[in-house]
């Protein structure tokens, strides 16, 4: 069956094919009714206000329907019901599920028990599929994806988005940079795995010294909660903040991407900036999530 | 009887399959025996027990030197090494607590054995040393 769980599910050709039908779908060359009559649960069990509803937009965009729970409370999980068990149920009632869920591999678990594909729209820690190919859908507007150098910003430990993503880019070569507060480093489990398939990683802790280089700029939240006090927060946040001053001198076609919504990391006066890419990358949600649907309920 | 075991695991391996001291067997038990091969091993005699594959596949983890041999009328009847399996399934709890094998889903956890370690085929998350504090 056609599960999305994980980019690491996907080789390289099944991520282009996807890109290039997204691509296509964005240029509005689709079947708008592709999947009429067709049914996607939509099975929350951590709120995700955004990602809920542009799974709803792009299944009503291809002619079909969603269902779903709004909140946990309202449902039979309150009650104590395994995943497994809800999953048995609702995969007879749709003909995909798109799944979040607090514990990490819940989405694998899933699979093991539905009838029809889940499409993984995160778990805890773990993966997030649809938010990494929107995110290299974002990049191929602007340019190629093989062997572009991208920095990584942020909060590169706990940050699911960043991890899924560095380890789509390897598969296209390219140059990772990373750059993060003390304590929220990349996990060296996965520094490892991308050096040893030979992608090269090289940490900095200074964006200004190597912003100029870059072709993309990936900036993540820091969040507060990480920090033993909120001054030590603002200090770190103060020197990790893209500003206009900064993107001084950077190549021309560098973008810069933020799975949103952001804090205080991207000083609003950078939105005026043709690098900001950050509003189109949330829109291109729909399409690359049009393309998953399609791709799995067909 | 198990033989080569690691020295000193050899409790640990009384455990693994279940002997306790409320358990009937009749069991010997001799740790920290001289062995050319190993420098100093354990040895553990169990009548009238045959071990299951599960059981097998943790003493691998603890002991992997060790060998099983099934005596029968005072005549070595079959003796075989053990081996970690590529899979390890319902064998060792993932540390992640974050993790779905972690709850009451009616699954067992699932392990992917490799050179570096176990990797969590739920989470991702790797085990890669003090295995047997891990050990179910
Ligand atoms: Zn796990």
């Amino acid at each position: 069956m056609n599960h999305i769980i994980s980019i690491r599910d996907l080789e390289r050709t099944d991520i282009d094919c996807l890109l290039d039908k997204a691509a296509l779908i964005h240029a509005n060359c689709y079947d708008e009714n592709s999947l009429k009559g067709k049914i996607l649960a939509l099975l929350f069990f951590e709120p995700s206000t955004r990602t809920r509803m542009s799974f709803d937009a792009a299944m009503a965009r291809l002619g079909g329907t969603s269902i779903g729970v709004d909140s946990v409370e309202a449902s039979s999980v309150a009650k104590g019901e395994t995943l497994a068990d809800t999953i048995r149920v609702v995969s007879g009632y749709a003909d995909a599920i798109v799944l979040r869920h607090p514990k990490e591999g819940a989405a694998r678990l899933a699979s093991e028990f539905s009838s029809v594909p889940i499409i993984n729209a995160g778990d805890g820690a773990g993966q997030h599929p649809s938010q990494t190919l929107l995110d290299l859908y974002t990049i191929r507007q602007s340019m190629p994806l093989e062997g572009i150098k991208v920095g990584l910003l942020g909060d590169l430990r706990y940050g699911r988005t960043a991890h899924s993503l560095a380890y789509a880019l390897s598969l296209y070569h390219a140059t990772l940079y990373t750059l993060s507060p003390k304590g929220l480093e990349l996990p060296c489990a996965i520094t490892e795995e991308l050096t040893e398939g030979g992608t090269a990683i090289i940490e900095h802790d200074d964006v200004s010294t190597i912003i100029r280089d870059l072709d993309v700029l990936y900036v993540t939240r820091i969040q507060r909660e990480r920090f033993p006090d909120s001054a030590s927060y603002f200090r770190v946040a103060s020197s990790y903040r893209i500003t206009p001053e900064l993107l001084s001198g950077v190549k021309e076609r560098l973008i810069v991407l933020h799975p949103l919504p952001r804090l205080d990391e991207i000083d609003p006066r950078v939105d005026l900036l043709p690098h900001a890419r950050y509003f189109e990358q949330s829109r291109n949600g729909i399409p690359v999530r049009m393309a998953m649907l399609q791709k799995v309920i067909s | 009887m198990i033989d080569h075991i690691t020295g000193g695991e050899a409790l640990n391996v009384l455990k693994i399959i279940g002997i306790t001291g409320f358990t009937t067997e009749s069991i010997s038990v001799a740790t920290n025996v001289k062995s050319s091969k190993m420098g100093r091993k354990d040895i553990v005699k169990i009548e009238n027990r045959e071990l299951r594959k599960e059981e097998v596949d943790r003493i691998a983890l603890i002991a992997p030197h060790a060998t099983i041999s099934i005596i029968r009328n005072f005549e070595v009847y079959e003796k075989k090494g053990v081996e970690i399996p590529r899979y390890l399934i319902g064998v060792v709890r993932c540390p992640n607590p974050g993790c779905i094998s972690n709850t009451n889903e009616p699954v067992p956890s699932q392990f992917e054995v490799s050179q570096k370690g176990l990797h969590c085929l739920y989470c991702d998350w790797m085990i890669t040393n003090d295995i047997k504090n891990y050990i179910l």
